[in-house]
């Protein structure tokens, strides 16, 4: 079971209240898909991937960047109930999409990137602690239903 | 996944606009480090004070950063270029390869903070690849 102090929790719901999903979340699919490029696997019918800007303009990868961070919001909204929050998802990701785990690893460091480039020197070290600790249960929760 | 002519260009564009905050950089992201991955604090258990302002940290950064400074100059050939330095962490420092890691995302993150229009996604790809290659160039001497 995992705890979360007073701060941790106020941490997680500042950072996310402060973010525009419909910029955040495609800025961090994309950069995703260009910085590890061998995720673009799963987007093959996506349309143009041939680079990083065809990448960045995509509107399949920019809709589904916003679907991806109101996915996150869930997990915000129940932060003491993440694995169970996301068994569905698990099992979608794991059956129906075969998307190997450690994608999301992946895509949890760059959009960490994506949160520190906002941010700046107001992202501190506690700041990130918290958030990578937040994105490591996702990434645990997301992962559990595989088999 | 080795460097292509482009990546070598592309780091070396991003490089001349952060090296003026490379000392800065060293020491944030040794701090942060010390604070997010709370294990690394174990190679540094002779340091009286390990929070990002105390001098050991600063001082250490920008000992770290200087390495990188190395790396870049010797982009063409990194194992040769950096064999003093995988000598010294093989045999005397012998840092576990997998925090070369950990201390790679913590400089992106601290390059993404104080450089967030100059870090996009192909500076990031490039560099990515350059700290990788550099880690690896730094654990040649290991086994």
């Amino acid at each position: 079971m995992v705890e979360w102090t007073e701060q941790e929790r106020n941490i997680i719901t500042s950072i996310f209240s402060s973010l525009d999903y419909d910029d955040v979340g495609p800025k961090a699919l994309s950069r995703c898909l260009i910085v590890y490029p061998w995720t673009q696997r799963y987007f093959a019918s996506f349309g143009n991937l041939y680079n990083a800007d065809a990448i960045k303009t995509n509107p399949n990868i920019q809709a589904h960047g916003t679907r991806v961070l109101h996915g996150l919001d869930r997990a915000v909204k129940n932060m003491d109930n993440i694995k169970d929050t996301y068994a569905e998802l698990s099992v979608l990701h794991s059956e129906k999409l075969h998307v190997d785990p450690d994608n999301f690893r992946l895509l949890a460091d760059c959009l960490t990137i994506v949160i520190a480039a906002k941010m700046g020197s107001g992202f501190t070290p506690e700041m990130q602690a918290t958030f990578q600790k937040f994105l490591a249960v996702v990434v645990s929760a997301l992962g559990r239903q595989y088999h | 996944m080795s460097l292509t002519d482009k990546d070598k260009a592309a780091v070396k564009a991003l490089w001349t606009k952060i090296s003026k905050g490379a000392d800065a950089i060293g020491a944030d992201a040794l701090g942060r480090m010390l604070i997010v991955y709370p294990q690394t604090k174990t190679y540094f258990s002779h340091w009286p004070d390990l929070k990002a302002s105390s001098a050991p940290v600063t001082k250490h950064g920008k000992k770290i950063m200087a390495g990188v400074a190395q790396a870049v100059a010797k982009i063409d050939d990194l194992t040769s270029g950096l064999l003093d330095l995988s000598e010294l962490h093989a045999f005397q420092l012998r840092v576990d390869p997998a925090n070369f890691k950990i201390l790679a995302h913590c400089l992106q993150v601290v390059i993404a903070t104080m450089y967030p229009n100059e870090f996009t996604p192909e500076a990031h790809v490039a560099l990515d690849k350059f700290l990788s290659n550099l880690a690896l160039a730094l654990s040649e001497k290991y086994r």
